[in-house]
């Protein structure tokens, strides 16, 4: 098939981005998106061009590294990963338009490739829970109900590539922020550290200059993991519960 | 921004007392400024069951003597006119911080995309909250200019309130403010399709048990409400009622 790509080129950061429009002559149907690409960026090396930076590493739909908001939806038309997009999706002779996640949280570093950063943070802010030393307790001594399990997987399953940030118009992040603190919130082992969990990252997630949620739902229309915004509301009472009853102890714990 | 307005209201966070900052932390965050589009959201529903049923009585046809005896109750009763001071406070509020998340969101997006598909799934009055907003707040301006502004007034300078009923004949003998003021009513049905569920949301009470309930509930309120009240000056005009 042949295809026309309209494709975001900007040099760096700083440089003022453009579109450029490539043709791909021989796309094979059963190639996926990025393979279409790294055809195309062959052809662009064999000429002595600068190649189309974009994102991706593993390839299989799991890592969240690619991105690539293609004719107006983030991972293209299908609820999908980019990686997991094949060409048949596409008709003959049709004009593609490939832009980077726009955000301000996520500045474009060259051409697709946008600094996703600004989740680590917010994760590291308090998307964890604290081990400390010890023997490994044995994993059915703590009681959790399968469907409570399968709750926490299902939030548990985002893989950060910020769709979500893409989708929404206000470049919102909390459908992100909300399933990771779900997936802990939901289980015993994350209960002790929920409070100070969400205030911390709702606290990031505002400093990185993501939008606020209005509840139009695009985010979980697109996300490549179907997660859903029930864990926006869930967050929402985390964050609430935590900011009303959560409580500073300012001196030692009497160990001295 | 927020945060800035009220770090120039108080000094700074440090001078404010330690154990309150909590309050500014929680209303200037993302989502404690949600939670106040909420908050004063459902209060303004509560005042739309008011003003509706109050106004309704004009339809008992009876040369507005309901209407006026409960509309006189309304204005000069000394508890419903302290609660007045809160529903203008709860309209401030939900204007001001209205603007402001619309401002601060489209910040959040500097540069748009030239292709946008918005998903089926995600309705357009849902992304269009601020336009219809405005919508009803150039509406709210009118409204407000033709009853609750002149009869607060002449209560101020005259203590009698206007003869509203007749106000009403006369203000809805002009088609165009018929247009108008049906125009706001599609707006604010548009308005509470979205902002009634999506209150709830806000406030954490997403329940597989009760979203339906919601739902259902938001979606009659939004298309009762607004019916009546565009019913009002359509009656009028047309002399249903007189």
């Amino acid at each position: 098939m042949k295809l026309t790509l309209k494709v975001w080129r900007q040099k760096n950061k700083e440089a003022k981005g453009e579109f450029k429009t490539y043709q791909a002559d021989h796309v094979s149907t059963d190639m996926s998106f990025l393979e279409m690409l790294d055809v195309l960026n062959t052809s662009l090396i064999k000429k002595g061009e600068d190649p189309i930076h974009f994102d991706h590493d593993c390839r299989e739909g799991i890592c969240g590294m690619c991105s690539l908001y293609i004719n107006g939806h983030p991972h293209g038309p299908l609820q999908t990963t980019t990686c997991q997009l094949h060409m048949r999706t596409f008709k003959d002779g049709e004009t593609i338009t490939i832009e980077p996640w726009r955000a301000g949280a996520f500045p474009v570093i060259k051409d697709l490739v946008v600094d996703r950063t600004a989740f680590d943070r917010i994760q590291q802010a308090g998307g964890y829970v604290s081990v400390n030393t010890g023997g490994v307790p044995d994993a059915n001594v703590i009681p959790i109900p399968k469907k409570v399990a399968d709750e926490a997987f299902d939030a548990a399953a985002c893989i950060g590539c910020g769709a979500c940030v893409a989708a929404c118009k206000n470049a919102s992040a909390m459908l992100f922020v909300s399933a990771k603190v779900s997936q802990f919130a939901l289980l015993p082992q994350g209960h002790a550290e929920r409070k100070e969990r969400v205030e911390k990252m709702v606290a990031q997630m505002d400093a990185e200059g993501f939008g606020s949620c209005t509840n139009t739902k695009a985010c979980e229309a697109e996300c490549p993991k179907g997660i859903s915004v029930t864990n926006i509301a869930r967050m929402n009472r985390e964050y609430l519960s935590a900011m009303f009853t959560n409580y500073k102890v300012e001196v030692g714990g009497g160990g001295d | 921004m927020f945060c800035k307005s009220l770090t120039s209201i108080f000094g700074s966070h440090q001078k404010f007392p330690n154990n309150m900052k909590w309050v500014i932390d929680l209303f200037t965050s993302s989502l404690g400024r949600k939670l106040i589009m909420a908050l004063t959201g459902l209060f303004l529903i509560s005042f739309l069951v008011i003003h509706c049923t109050i106004n309704a009585m004009i339809f008992y046809n009876d040369n507005g003597e309901t209407f006026s005896h409960w509309g006189h109750f309304m204005g000069t009763n000394p508890i419903i006119r302290t609660l007045e001071i809160g529903l203008v406070a709860g309209f401030l509020f939900h204007i001001v911080q209205g603007l402001m998340l619309v401002k601060s969101n489209s910040a959040a997006r500097p540069v748009s995309y030239s292709v946008a598909a918005p998903p089926p799934q995600s309705t357009w009055y849902s992304r269009s909250m601020g336009l219809l907003g405005t919508l009803l707040l150039l509406f709210l301006i009118m409204h407000t200019a033709h009853f609750w502004i002149p009869n607060r007034a002449n209560q101020f300078a005259h203590g009698e309130e206007l003869p509203l009923y007749s106000k009403m004949q006369d203000v809805f003998s002009n088609p165009l403010i018929v247009v108008l003021y049906v125009a706001g009513c599609v707006s604010l049905f548009w308005h509470l399709l979205h902002g009634f569920a999506s209150a709830f949301q806000t406030l954490g009470l997403n329940h597989q048990k009760y979203n339906g309930l919601i739902s259902f509930v938001g979606t009659a309120f939004s298309i009762v409400v607004p019916l009546i009240f565009a019913l009002m000056p359509i009656a009028i005009y047309l002399k249903w009622i007189n």
